[in-house]
């Protein structure tokens, strides 16, 4: 009984201190004045008793983030992004998902392998590798030039377009492998009995697999679309200066800008935007393990 | 009683090995055992026979040690063991899927529960090669479990759970993963080894022939109580109640209400306008009181004539009959609508059947030949 | 499953392409000779040897596998106890919310992780440095080791631990004798899903570092805003062998185990 309570409090307490602490001081900062902020001073808001703290309490931060109209441009072409994003790179990874699932079983391994290896790499160099690809002597331009489609290099690099790209091939296999892990479990006999029942294959696959593969569906999008709302990389690499996103916003305004609690106040809204898809995928992932089960 | 016959629950001076104490276990907010007390004695092998869901895995993995009861006690040789947990136990399991470590061979699953105990290695070894050659295990020493056929396995991990020579051995459906063949040889065996080696076993099984034919007491359970605790003969052939002559066997139920007839001679009346059914019972009935003839398929005599000094006869015209090889089984349609299932034994081949669909035949039975059960 | 149909064979070859063309150029173009990164002249290994020779390259070296080692190593180990509580330790007060705290940083948007941890460490007055980013790093990492290795015990056999018991384990030598050796490959696994994620970490290290302590992304991210240029190529193209070789070899280790697994799965398959 005793080294249950250990083993549980260990990692409890660990996350307490470095995921939910810190998330309460993000807020407590938001809150703080920004005079006071100047950095790379810690903003002072301290605890007396609950009147001063009360009246100490500043929303300048976020009224400020509803008077300049940079930040809830950044937020909503953020959400425009994550959500087109998304739904492309659903568009692209599930035929290849649903091919992998077609294959013989003794491919599936490697093809397996094949998907999770670029996760694996590292997820800056990735997104630089598109930077000699996109830009306006780069290789795609070079291509088209070549095959006579365009006669003058496409600007891509440092628009939307390049972000874009970049997030779709970055979480490709994020939204592959769980796809893939539904349509693998199926049981091909399913199938066999919609056609045996007079679906056509196509009927079939929309009837009978599509519904079947629908957690994995749900799975694969909410991967994508969180952390993609909050990308920094991408944009920053790929985007212009046109680019708006909100994690970008946030980093410039915490080291360019040096304001502390307006960063803080972006973050909290931030978070506030993305608990919802969070709390959504939590169930959906408690949902597809107790079916597994 | 004659000394030789094992029976140490017909003696009131035998202490028990085990001893179940007004047992309650509750998960969250429904009973699986209630009150129940039972006790277990050396050298016996007990089988917990029931429906899934009956509370018999509970009682189990309570005398494991993998559950702690709501109240009451249970005592091995005397000693409260609910306070003590599972690996300081002297009773050890065998798993319904063997739960054998597949990153341990064969000889290192056998010592594992050895090397635990700070036994000196010279006899571990001594004690593994001991329990291979009682499960004809040898050969297959060096191998991983995943190389070794089912059978094996199973025989593994019997000696693996053996092999710390418990007080008490528990076997949870332990024949389960065996095809029926195999099944019944290792039934043999099991009884075999549990003589050879002198260890209480206690096995949880729903397949009511094997518990007749490796326990020398069954205890039959339903939600969560004991209904009977008896030999496998008596249990078979007096059965306690309409559950327990229902669950073991085949068996033919015959409503209807009791008449005193002699000193413990009752007769039945079952239907409107027929005959009393004549049946002995040491169970005494009030006059009028409701009750349950049961009576075996094998104990019903079937001619084509009326019997002459049959205690009991009534008449019936085939409906079905089923022919299992050894036996055949013929269901006759009483003409209340009520159907009776009558055995015979097929002890001659190439006989030409007897009777056929639609016969009308007479069913006889003696007066000793059912049990009259009040439910 | 089903039928390789010309539509998947096109899904795959494009899908792969498009997964693998831009790794590929940019680890042909390492090889480069010409200074000017799209225009091929000639193989040549200079940029490698140019990279050696870079310091300030090789010291971020240092400091990011320091980073990795420790933080990887810690996470496993608080990963797996957390695993280990999920799917063992049944019902216990707040489980809704520590199961939240393992989930969320899997999807929580690193600026905001970043943000969070140096104000907290500030906070509390700690100097920013190797110590700050490793334990940055464990923290989020830790999540993605408890994912993988609940995942294989999920599937474990329950009933092979409490033989263990039944045999005279306590709970822990249940745990290191059993239970440890079965899930091991996940738990390597683990170490390395970490291992990686540290190495490849650039917003949140960016956050917690001290002057004195730049990783590789962070030096790889100042260079690579400049534009692209080959000594990168060359870095990128070493990072990605590693990561290769390390995950290949995992896996290939990971298989010879899938046999005994296999039979672990159908027995408790059967007992139900």
């Amino acid at each position: 009984m005793m080294r249950r309570a250990v083993l549980i409090a260990v990692p409890y307490f660990w996350l307490m201190a470095l995921f939910l602490v810190p998330f309460i001081i993000v807020f407590k900062v938001s809150l703080s004045d920004t005079a006071l902020a100047i950095p790379p001073y810690v903003p002072t808001l301290e605890w007396r008793d609950f009147r001063t703290f009360l009246s100490q309490l500043d929303f300048e931060n976020y009224i400020w983030l509803t008077q300049d109209d940079l930040y809830w441009k950044a937020y909503l072409s953020s959400l425009k992004i994550a959500f087109l994003s998304t739904l492309m790179t659903l568009a692209i990874g599930y035929p290849v998902a649903y091919a992998m699932a077609c294959c013989p079983e003794k491919w599936r391994s490697t093809l397996m392998m094949l998907v999770i290896l670029p996760f694996w790499t590292s997820f800056l160099i990735r997104v630089y590798a598109w930077m000699g690809i996109l830009s306006n002597e780069g290789f795609l331009n070079q291509f088209l030039l070549w095959a006579g489609i365009i006669s003058t290099p496409l600007t891509i690099l440092n628009t939307n377009t390049a972000v874009y790209i970049g997030i779709v091939y970055t979480y490709l296999p994020f939204m592959i492998l769980p796809i893939y892990a539904t349509l693998d479990r199926m049981d091909a006999s399913l199938l066999e009995a919609a056609e045996d029942l007079g679906c056509s294959r196509i009927g079939a696959f929309w009837l009978v697999t599509v519904p079947l593969s629908r957690n994995g569906i749900i799975a694969g999008c909410f991967l994508v679309f969180i952390p993609a709302l909050g990308e920094f990389v991408i944009p920053s690499l790929l985007g212009g200066s046109r680019t708006l996103m909100i994690g970008k916003v946030l980093w410039e305004e915490f080291f360019n800008n040096r304001d502390w609690p307006v960063a803080s106040a972006v973050a909290v809204v931030l978070l506030l935007i993305l608990i919802i898809p969070i709390m959504l995928f939590q169930r959906n992932q408690q949902n597809q393990a107790e079916a597994g089960r | 009683m004659p000394e030789d016959v094992f029976a140490p629950w017909d003696d009131p001076e035998e202490k028990p090995l085990i001893r179940f104490q007004n047992v309650t276990k509750s998960f969250a907010d429904s009973i699986v055992i209630d009150d129940v007390s039972l006790d277990i004695y050396e050298r016996e092998f007990l089988a917990l026979l029931g429906p899934s869901g009956c509370g018999k895995t509970t009682m189990m993995r309570m005398l494991a040690g993998f559950e702690t009861p709501t109240s009451g006690r249970i005592e091995l040789s005397g000693k409260n063991i609910v306070p003590l947990p599972a690996n300081k136990r002297a009773v050890n399991m065998m798993f319904q899927s063997y739960a054998l470590f597949p990153h341990l061979t064969v000889w290192d699953n056998i010592a594992f529960g050895l090397k635990r105990s700070k036994m000196p290695k010279d006899k571990i070894a001594a004690r593994v090669e001991e329990m291979l050659k009682l499960t004809r295990l040898g050969k297959f020493a060096g191998r991983k479990p995943h190389q070794i056929s089912g059978g094996q396995r199973q025989r593994v991990a019997l000696a693996r759970s053996l092999a710390k020579a418990p007080k008490l051995l528990l076997l949870d459906e332990p024949l389960g993963a065996l095809d029926a063949k195999l099944r019944q040889e290792t039934q043999f065996e099991l009884v075999d080894i549990q003589e050879t080696t002198g260890t209480t076993f206690v096995i949880v099984t729903h397949d009511q022939e094997e518990a007749m034919t490796v326990a020398s007491r069954i205890a039959v359970m339903d939600e969560g109580k004991l209904i009977q605790v008896d030999t496998p003969d008596r249990i078979y052939e007096s059965p306690n109640s309409v559950y327990v002559a229902d669950f073991i066997g085949d068996v033919n139920i015959i409503e209807g209400r009791a008449r005193k007839q002699g000193a413990d001679l009752y007769g039945i009346d079952w239907a409107d306008g027929q005959r009393l059914l004549a049946v002995t019972s040491e169970r005494a009935f009030t006059e009028g009181q409701p009750c349950h003839l049961a009576i075996r398929p094998e104990k019903i005599t079937i001619s084509a004539d009326k019997p002459v000094h049959a205690d009991n006869a009534v008449q019936g015209k085939i409906l079905d009959i089923a022919y299992l090889g050894n036996l055949s089984t013929y269901h006759v349609e009483l003409p209340g609508g009520m159907i009776i299932k009558a055995q015979t034994a097929n002890t001659r081949r190439m006989s030409p059947r007897s009777f056929t669909w639609e016969d009308a035949v007479w069913l006889s039975w003696t007066v000793t030949a059912g049990i009259l059960l009040a439910e | 499953m089903m039928r390789l149909s010309w539509f998947n064979v096109i899904s795959l070859t494009l899908g792969f392409a498009f997964l693998y063309l831009p790794i590929l150029i940019l680890v042909v173009f390492s090889f480069n000779e010409s200074k000017l990164v799209t225009v091929w002249a000639g193989f040549s290994t200079r940029w490698y040897g140019e990279l050696l020779q870079n310091q300030a390259f090789l010291n971020a070296a240092w400091v990011t596998l320091k980073v990795a080692v420790f933080s990887s190593t810690l996470a496993t180990i608080l990963g797996t106890m957390a695993a280990y509580v999920l799917v063992r330790a049944g019902r216990f007060p707040g489980r809704t919310l520590f199961s939240g705290m393992v989930y969320a940083p899997l999807v929580m948007p690193e600026v905001i992780t970043g943000l969070s941890l140096l104000l907290f460490f500030i906070g509390i007055g700690l100097d920013r440095g190797i110590l700050t980013i490793v334990l940055a790093h464990t923290t989020f990492s830790m999540c993605f080791v408890s994912v993988v290795v609940s995942s294989r015990l999920v599937t474990f056999d329950r009933s092979l631990e409490e033989a263990a018991l039944d045999l005279g384990c306590s709970p822990f030598d249940a745990f290191r004798l059993v239970t440890l050796p079965n899930i091991a490959p996940a738990v390597f696994a683990g170490w390395l899903l970490a291992f990686t994620l540290s190495l490849d970490d650039l917003v949140i290290a960016s956050f917690t570092t001290g002057p004195s302590s730049t990783t590789l992304p962070i030096k790889i991210f100042s260079a690579v805003r400049l534009g692209v240029s080959p000594e990168i190529n060359a870095l990128s193209t070493i990072l990605i062998a590693i990561v290769t070789v390390g995950i290949i070899t995992a896996s290939l280790l990971t298989k010879r185990n899938a046999l005994g697994r296999g039979y672990d799965k159908k027995t408790v398959r059967r007992g139900q």
